[in-house]
């Protein structure tokens, strides 16, 4: 908390009247012209928007909106990638009274039909061609759903269908009714209060159904303001928003801390160059979910195997001095002066161009959350100098309750609650949150509401409990621990995180609750493995080819002896098969966060768990596959189950 | 830059009229006569060795043909270099890719705005005056709109020879395209691509033809039957050098002559999905 005395100063006031609209005309127009709100990259070149140009986009579709027909209350759905466009409707939404609702861009049609449905929307934000297909196959089946609008005209051309309605025509329509009505738009702005519900925010529900988290305004701008408490950022920094708006991690970033510091939000190119742009801006503040540093740890890896004798000395030597120091810095103890020197010889050889490479030359805190994250992937970045710490959240406190402070970082806890939250752990062990951001209830689902929000505590249905030194240590889902042979309770995602240390492989999942053994079923990195595979002279076509070579199972079984070390032995994973393709948010077989939903994978894949718990050493496979277009596929094979050797 | 073609939509862009072509004794195109107007997608189709690439050959300055007349905006072009039909607004990709593997994606598409600069080699070298007037105007055009267009932003600074080779081949449709062309030439643009990678170029097929930034006219040589059906406006028939018959997808598809020449043999009328 030793920040909290400089940030006083530039912290906005949250009055139970405000709301997201006003504090966002209180900061445009105060930044106006002279600052720069977001960055696109657009054909090769960053182009900026000062806060006066989002100021003006979000007016006129605010009024637009109003001019189609928007009302109070009534829900505006966006889907698309990260975008100035879709940061204006959103906005524009809440200014004109309406209520933001955000899908993931890789939402299947389905999955796009319930939710528009289930949440009344009304206006449907698309991006392009692809959303509004997707809104025209369902527009008959939602007759609630009025306009379709859509900012990207490529391959809009033939498109004649009376409820499609670009961006731009929008904003015209908002210019018009600004000549009828000069004042409206200040007028909604300045209506309602904090109370207000500003999203509703579907969680992505590792067991059932999306539920909508209805959040307000308070809930929004108190979570940014507890945050900034604790790790303040600068009006000059920059913040990279590249991760889907329909996380709740992403909307805490960009809208709940970043209208209130103003920092400026940069958006990639597309969500290809995504790592390249990062790498452009440097951003000061990072915020994502494990994945996208597994991916970065597996980059490093994989481009260590390719370098020369060298280069691979300079970079053990200088990750061996990064492990000790983060080793000593975990423990709290003094560094040695001598280690000191070291560390600084490592850091202008390998670790400062590294960091550089991966984008994170800048980074005053990294924030994982969403997911477990291994210890592994953890000690890698403080090696590299990287602060990154854990957070616990969900999308019902509205973004984050416990992250953990600068300088006392366990890998194995959360942290601290932030300023104003206060947890607790109930006696079944689930982990109890209260604060100012905690939600208003679920969407049209009293029952559930009534089964998570009691007497005020939000019940988390995560297990934890707290350390002697404070720290939230969160178990995991209450109904993913597994108990071992020998009675003891296990959390699988631990073995998970540590079998995808290895860049070989991309996605695990482990089985063994209440059985004689661990087995894992994984699923190999297709671009890592592939390329071993072409050194190695291996012919292969397909994942699926590649997946079940005897080679690659022998790589694989390497893993996950490396994996199993230092275990205790009911806890190694002692049978194992490498899945046919890779596990997919399309085939319901991971969240659109990408986590594993372990149910419904036992489900699908019941007979491979039998396999794995029987003495055949293979399976046959006879199944489907859907791809995102809706297009289904056979596929049959043979999956060879392997026993892991000591 | 279409402005300077005088061509209304419909009007005849490209003539064939009575071409003949032989190696030897071997006549690879007897006396065929094709008419190409503004605006289409025309498809040329026949069996291997019917004399389709002969015919691009000869379009575009690669062949002269013995006898006949081939013409382009209403010009006899007969007689022009390769170059200076490109200058004119003609362009095309190749069978197999040609593109410079080792240099980048964006150099790649910028070498095809080379027939554009008109400054010489004394401000070129000083990169001074003219020279940098066009070289800024000419990025902003490549990089604001191929690059764009065939969604190949990732890869701008990848050298080609380390792509994929779909992605090649839109590098090389890239390239073709920074001539700004009225007519471009597809030989076989779809060869050895996977589906993904069809549908992608297909529609970027469609993009050059039917956005209003670009409409350019595309003669394309294909085998995926279910593409060229799909896409082209009309279909040109060709079987050993003589034309079957020239119309639309579905009177090709009807004419029996075609289902006997070409269409009918199961394993020819390949497509993929």
């Amino acid at each position: 908390m030793q920040h909290e005395g400089s940030v006083r100063q530039n912290e906005i006031e949250i009055t139970e009247e405000l709301t997201i609209p006003k504090l966002f005309y209180q900061q445009a127009t105060k930044y106006g012209k002279d600052r720069v709100a977001m960055r696109e990259k657009e054909f090769g070149i960053w182009l900026p928007i000062t806060w006066q140009d989002y100021l003006e986009n979000v007016k006129y579709l605010a009024l637009g909106l109003i001019s189609l027909g928007l009302e109070e209350g009534d829900k505006v759905a966006m889907i698309g990638d990260n975008r100035p466009e879709g940061l204006w409707a959103e906005m524009a939404t809440l200014c004109a009274r309406g209520i933001g609702v955000w899908l993931f861009q890789d939402c299947l049609i389905d999955e796009v039909k319930y939710i528009i449905d289930h949440s009344d929307t009304k206006f449907l934000f698309g991006e392009g061609q692809e959303e509004v297909d997707k809104a025209i196959s369902i527009f008959n089946e939602c007759p609630k759903l009025k306009k379709v609008i859509w900012d990207d005209p490529k391959g809009m051309r033939n498109y004649e269908e009376d409820y499609l309605i670009s961006l731009k025509e929008v904003q015209q329509r908002g210019r018009e009714l600004e000549k009828e009505k000069p004042d409206l738009f200040e007028e909604m702005v300045n209506r309602g209060s904090g109370e207000d519900v500003a999203l509703l925010f579907y969680t992505s529900g590792t067991t059932a159904l999306p539920k909508g988290a209805l959040l307000s305004h308070h809930n929004m701008l108190t979570m940014g303001q507890h945050l900034m408490a604790v790790d303040p950022c600068k009006a000059s920094d920059d913040y990279v928003s590249y991760l889907p708006f329909a996380w709740i991690g992403e909307q805490m970033m960009s809208i709940s801390c970043g209208l209130q510091v103003g920092y400026t939000l940069n958006f990639p190119e597309e969500p290809e160059t995504a790592q390249e742009n990062i790498r452009e801006i440097g951003p000061h503040v990072m915020f994502a979910p494990p994945r996208m540093y597994e991916q970065m740890t597996r980059t490093v890896q994989v481009k260590y195997l390719d370098s020369t004798w060298i280069k691979r000395k300079f970079y053990e030597f200088s990750t061996s001095m990064g492990y000790k120091v983060a080793n000593l810095k975990f423990d709290k103890k003094a560094v040695p002066f001598y280690l000191k020197i070291l560390e600084w010889i490592a850091s202008i050889t390998v670790q400062k161009k590294l960091k550089d490479h991966l984008g994170l030359s800048r980074v005053r805190n990294a924030y994982t959350g969403g997911a477990a994250m291994g210890p592994d992937h953890f000690r890698f970045f403080h090696a590299l100098g990287v602060n990154l710490k854990q957070i616990y959240g969900q999308t019902e406190v509205a973004g984050i309750s416990v992250v953990h402070r600068s300088g006392d970082i366990k890998f194995d806890t959360v942290g601290h609650p932030i300023p104003g939250t206060e947890v607790r752990i109930a006696e079944d062990g689930e982990i109890l949150t209260r604060s100012p951001s905690v939600f208003l209830g679920y969407y049209k689902n009293p029952e559930a509401t009534e089964n998570t929000l009691i007497d005020g505590w939000l019940y988390s249905g995560d297990k934890g409990f707290i350390d002697d030194d404070g720290h939230l240590v969160v178990f995991d889902r209450t109904k993913d621990v597994f108990t071992l042979k020998d009675g003891k309770p296990f959390a699988p995602q631990y073995l998970e995180t540590r079998l995808k240390f290895s860049p070989y492989i991309r996605d695990s999942w482990v089985i063994g609750d209440k059985k004689d053994y661990i087995s894992a079923v994984l699923c190999i990195d297709y671009s890592v493995v592939g390329k071993w595979a072409d050194e190695k002279k291996l012919n292969y076509t397909s994942y699926q080819e590649l997946s079940q070579m005897p080679e690659v199972y022998d790589l694989v079984e390497k893993q996950i002896r490396l994996a199993n070390k230092d275990l205790p032995d009911v806890a190694k994973v002692l049978k194992f098969t490498n899945l046919y393709k890779e596990l997919d948010a399309d085939d319901d077989e991971l969240t659109r966060t990408r986590k594993l939903r372990r149910a419904f994978v036992e489900k699908r894949y019941a007979d491979i768990v039998k396999a794995l718990y029987s003495d055949s050493d293979a399976v046959h496979i006879d199944t489907t596959i859907k791809y995102e277009d809706g297009r289904e596929a056979r596929i049959k094979t043979d999956l060879q189950i392997r026993t892991v050797r000591e | 830059m279409v402005g300077s073609n005088a061509l209304n939509q419909g009007d005849v862009l490209l003539e064939l009229s009575d071409v003949h072509m032989s190696f030897g004794k071997v006549a690879a195109l007897a006396g065929v006569n094709l008419k190409i107007r503004k605006g289409e997608i025309h498809s040329v189709i026949g069996p291997n060795g019917a004399g389709k690439t002969v015919m691009m050959n000869c379009i575009n300055g690669l062949y002269h043909p013995q006898q006949g007349i081939i013409s382009f905006k209403g010009e006899k072009i007969n007689n022009l270099k390769p170059y200076e039909r490109a200058r004119l607004g003609m362009s095309r990709t190749f069978q197999k890719v040609e593109v410079f593997g080792g240099m980048t994606v964006l150099d790649n598409i910028r070498l095809g705005r080379h027939i554009h600069l008109k400054s010489g080699i004394v401000s070129g070298s000083l990169w001074a005056g003219r020279t940098s007037r066009e070289e800024i105007s000419h990025r902003e055009f490549i990089e604001e709109e191929i690059i764009d267009l065939l969604k190949i932003e990732s890869i701008r600074h990848k050298p080609v020879g380390m792509l994929p080779y779909g992605l090649q081949k839109r590098v090389e449709l890239g390239r073709a395209l920074a001539l700004e062309p009225e007519l471009l030439i597809l030989d076989e643009p779809l060869a050895g691509l996977n589906l993904e990678e069809v549908e992608d170029l297909a529609r970027f097929i469609l993009d050059v033809n039917e956005e209003k930034r670009w409409q350019v006219t595309i003669l394309l040589v294909e085998h995926d039957m279910g593409v060229v059906m799909d896409l082209s406006d009309r279909v040109f028939v060709l079987n050993f050098g003589y034309t079957i018959m020239d119309g639309t997808p579905e009177e090709v598809q009807n004419n029996p002559e075609v289902i006997k020449a070409y269409l009918g043999e199961e394993d020819l009328y390949a497509t993929r999905g």
